[in-house]
C-alpha cells in the first residue's frame, strides 16, 4: 500500500480547499500537513509512550492481540471508506454485518448446507446495498436518512421471528469455514489476515480500476462527474453494495471469532467507532479524498489507545470518554483542514 | 309422524334434565371460582423488557402470555429495544393508559425509578423483573445477584486459592450502572476480600453485555497475565466470547470460567463444550411461575397500590460438569 501516491492525490485535491490550519502548516512539506500525517504522528507518539511505560505492551503477542481486536472494525472501516469517498455515509453497516451473517448461521443450523446458506447471506447483503443505493442515487434521499432507516428496518428482521433468539450461536456445520475468524497461521491470526486481504482488495478497487476512480470523482464533484459522462447513479449504487458486502464479510469474521452473532450490536455504538476510524484516518466527510491507508492508520490508532487503556485497567466509562474526545478532535481537525466551502455546502453533503 | 317425533324429543329432553338434576345434587359450587375468573375479565398486563429476542425475555414472556391466555386477561409486550429513552417513553404512555399491572425489566438502577413511582401513584401495580431499580414497588421477582457473585467467587477460590502465589482472577462485569454489575461485584468482594490467596488483576465492563468485547478484553488480559487462573463472567451469552478467547489461546483447561444466566439450552451447551465449568442459573421457568403468582396477587389486591410489597428472590440452581447428566436446561419449546 503506497501512501504517497494516494496522498499526493488527496493532497492535490485538498490544496484548493486549504483551511487556516492547513495553510499554517503548509510549510510542513510538499503534500501539506494533512490529517493522515497528524494521525500517523499521534499513533507513533502514543505507541512509543505505551511501549515505554506499559510492561508487556511491546511484545509480539500483545501487538497481534491488538490487531486482532480491531480487525473487524478495520474491515468495516474499509467498506465505510468507499461510501464516504463518494460523499455518502452508510449507517446501516452494522445491520448489514449482523443480520445476513446471523441468517447464514440460522440457515446452516437448520440444515440448508454451507454454500446455499452463504449464498443467501450474500444475496441479502447485496439487496441491502442495492436498496440503500437506489434510494440515495435515484430517489435522492440523503444517505444519512436512507441508511439510518434501512439499518433500523434490517435490524428489525431478527425481531419478527426469523431467528429464534437475537443472539445466534455458531453451528458446528459451519466449522469448516470457522478459520476466517479463529486461529492463526505462523502466529498471525486469521482475522488480521482477513483485514489485510480486504484492505488489498479495496485498495486495488479504489486505485487500480476505473470504477474506483469514478468513486473519487462522484465524491469530489458529482455535477462535473455527470457532465463528464460518467454514470454517476450506478456508481453510487455500487458503493453501497460494496459497503454492505464488506460488512457481511466482517460479520462472518466476527461470528466465527466470537462463536456467535449478537444481532443486538446494531443498538450499540459500533457504527460510531467505524466512522471514528474513517474520519480519524483522514477521509474527509465531504468526500473525494483518502484511501485504504487512512483506514489502516485510523484503526491502528484506535486499537492502540484501547489496548493500552485495557492493560491499564481503565474503566469502561473512561474508555468511552477517551473515544468520544478522540472522535471530536478528529472531526474538528477535519473541518479545520478541509473546511466546507460554498461548493460543498451547496452539494448538500452529510 | 311429526307428532311422534316431537313426543320422542320431549321424552329425551326430560330424561337428560333428570340426569343433570341428579348429578347436581352430588356436587357443590366452588365459592371462590366465579369471582376469581370474573375479576380477571378485561384486565391488562404489560411487559416492558430491556430487549426481546433473548432466551430470558422470550422465556418469561411465554410463561406470562400462557397464563393470560388461560385465565382470559390481556397480555402485551412493549419492547424497549435496548434503548433506555424508548423504555422511559413507553412507561410514560403506560401511566396514562393505566393497565392493571406493569412488569418491567430495568436497564439500570436509576433510570426508571421516578417513573415507576409515578405509575404506582396512578394506581398501576408495578412488578420489577430480575433487574431492579433502587425504588421498591409492589413486587420484585429475580435473582439475588449478590448471592450469584458469592457463589461464583467461591468457585474461583476453590480453584485458585491453593497455590503459593495468589491466583489471578479477571472480572468481566456488565454495564457499569446495571444492578447485575454493581451487586455482583459486591458478591465477589464479600468472598474475595477475605481471601489473600486470590488476586483480582482486572475488572472490566463488557459494555452492553457484548461477547466480542468480552473476547477482546480476555485476549488482552491473557497476554498480560498468561498464568490467569479464573474468569468471573456476568452472563452466559456474553461469556461465549470469553470462552472463544480462551479456546483460541489454548487455555481452556487452565482457566476456570464461571458465569450465570437463565439456565436455557446455552447453559448446558457451554458445559458440554467446556466453555464454562461453573454456572449459576436463576432458572427462568421458576422465575416465570413466581412472576405469574405475583401478577395474580396484584390483580386480586384490593388495598391501595404499593401498600404491600413482596420480594421473591429466585432459588438459584448451580450447574457443573458433574451435574450435567441431569440435562435440566430449558428451551422455548419445553417451557410449560
Amino acid at each position: 500500500m503506497d501512501d504517497h501516491t494516494d496522498n499526493s492525490q488527496a493532497g492535490a485535491q485538498a490544496t484548493s480547499r486549504k483551511g487556516p490550519l492547513a495553510a499554517m502548516m503548509g510549510v510542513m512539506g510538499k503534500g501539506g500537513f494533512d490529517q493522515l500525517r497528524i494521525v500517523t504522528l499521534l499513533f507513533l507518539v502514543i505507541f512509543v509512550l505505551y511501549a515505554i511505560i506499559l510492561p508487556g505492551f511491546f511484545s509480539v503477542g500483545n501487538l497481534l492481540t491488538l490487531m486482532r481486536t480491531v480487525a473487524v472494525l478495520g474491515i468495516l472501516g474499509l467498506g465505510m471508506a468507499v461510501v464516504v469517498i463518494g460523499r455518502g455515509i452508510d449507517l446501516s453497516m452494522i445491520a448489514s454485518l449482523a443480520v445476513p451473517s446471523a441468517l447464514v448461521l440460522t440457515l446452516a443450523a437448520r440444515g440448508y448446507g454451507v454454500v446455499p446458506s452463504l449464498g443467501v447471506g450474500l444475496m441479502m447483503a447485496v439487496a441491502i446495498g442495492l436498496l440503500n443505493g437506489i434510494l440515495v442515487a435515484y430517489a435522492e434521499i440523503p444517505s444519512l436518512f436512507t441508511t439510518l432507516a434501512v439499518g433500523i428496518g434490517v435490524a428489525g428482521i431478527g425481531q419478527i421471528g426469523v431467528f429464534d433468539y437475537e443472539i445466534v450461536s455458531w453451528p458446528p456445520v459451519l466449522d469448516g469455514i470457522a478459520w476466517i475468524g479463529r486461529g492463526s497461521i505462523y502466529g498471525i491470526p486469521y482475522s488480521v489476515l482477513a483485514f489485510v486481504v480486504a484492505a488489498i482488495v479495496i485498495d486495488t478497487f479504489l486505485r487500480r480500476t476505473r470504477l474506483g476512480m469514478f468513486c473519487y470523482a462522484s465524491g469530489d464533484n458529482p455535477g462535473a462527474t455527470r457532465l463528464a459522462g460518467i454514470p454517476l447513479r450506478p456508481v453510487l449504487v455500487l458503493q453501497y453494495i460494496i459497503s454492505a458486502c464488506v460488512a457481511f464479510f466482517a460479520g462472518m469474521v466476527l461470528a466465527a471469532s466470537s462463536a456467535s452473532m449478537d444481532t443486538r450490536i446494531f443498538n450499540l455504538t459500533w457504527i460510531y467507532d467505524v466512522i471514528l476510524v474513517v474520519v480519524l484516518g483522514g477521509i474527509g466527510l465531504s468526500g473525494g479524498r483518502g484511501g485504504v491507508i487512512n483506514v489502516v492508520i485510523g484503526t491502528l490508532l484506535i486499537g492502540t489507545i484501547m489496548n493500552g487503556l485495557t492493560i491499564m485497567n481503565v474503566s469502561f466509562e473512561m474508555q468511552n470518554l477517551v473515544r468520544g474526545l478522540v472522535l471530536l478532535l478528529a472531526v474538528l481537525a477535519d473541518s479545520l483542514i478541509n473546511p466546507r466551502n460554498e461548493e460543498t455546502a451547496q452539494q448538500g453533503d452529510i | 309422524m311429526k307428532k311422534l317425533l316431537k313426543l320422542g324429543t320431549a321424552a329425551a329432553l326430560a330424561t337428560l334434565c333428570g340426569t343433570a338434576h341428579l348429578q347436581a345434587q352430588a356436587s357443590m359450587d366452588d365459592p371462590l371460582r366465579d369471582a376469581y375468573y370474573e375479576n380477571l375479565k378485561g384486565r391488562k398486563v404489560v411487559f416492558v423488557p430491556v430487549f426481546m429476542g433473548l432466551d430470558l425475555t422470550e422465556g418469561w414472556s411465554k410463561i406470562m402470555a400462557r397464563q393470560a391466555k388461560e385465565l382470559g386477561y390481556d397480555y402485551e409486550v412493549r419492547n424497549s429495544n435496548f434503548n433506555t429513552a424508548a423504555g422511559a417513553q413507553t412507561l410514560t404512555s403506560l401511566i396514562s393508559e393505566k393497565p392493571d399491572v406493569i412488569v418491567v425489566q430495568n436497564p439500570d438502577v436509576q433510570s426508571y425509578a421516578k417513573l415507576l413511582q409515578r405509575a404506582e401513584k396512578a394506581g398501576i401495580h408495578v412488578i420489577q423483573l430480575n433487574m431492579k431499580t433502587n425504588y421498591q414497588t409492589t413486587g420484585f421477582v429475580g435473582a439475588d445477584v449478590e448471592l450469584i457473585g458469592e457463589k461464583q467467587a467461591e468457585a474461583a477460590v476453590e480453584k485458585c486459592g491453593h497455590s503459593e502465589t495468589p491466583g489471578k482472577v479477571l472480572v468481566l462485569a456488565g454495564p457499569p450502572t446495571s444492578p447485575f454489575s454493581a451487586y455482583m461485584l459486591k458478591g465477589y468482594e464479600n468472598i474475595l476480600n477475605d481471601n489473600p490467596k486470590v488476586n483480582i488483576v482486572s475488572v472490566q465492563s463488557t459494555g452492553d453485555y457484548e461477547s466480542s468485547k468480552a473476547k477482546s478484553i480476555t485476549q488482552v488480559v491473557l497476554q498480560q497475565h498468561p498464568d490467569l487462573c479464573a474468569i468471573l463472567g456476568v452472563w452466559d451469552n456474553t461469556d461465549v466470547g470469553t470462552a472463544a478467547a480462551l479456546k483460541e489461546a489454548g487455555k481452556t483447561d487452565q482457566v476456570l470460567v464461571t458465569t450465570s444466566g437463565g439456565g436455557g439450552e446455552l447453559a448446558c451447551k457451554g458445559l458440554r463444550e467446556n466453555m464454562w465449568q461453573y454456572y449459576v442459573s436463576y432458572d427462568v421457568p421458576g422465575q416465570g411461575r413466581d412472576l405469574n403468582a405475583l401478577i395474580m396477587a396484584a390483580m386480586q389486591d384490593k388495598n391501595p397500590v404499593g401498600s404491600t410489597k413482596t420480594v421473591l428472590y429466585t432459588p438459584l440452581v448451580t450447574y457443573t460438569p458433574e451435574t450435567l447428566g441431569d440435562e435440566r436446561c430449558w428451551t422455548l419449546d419445553t417451557l410449560r
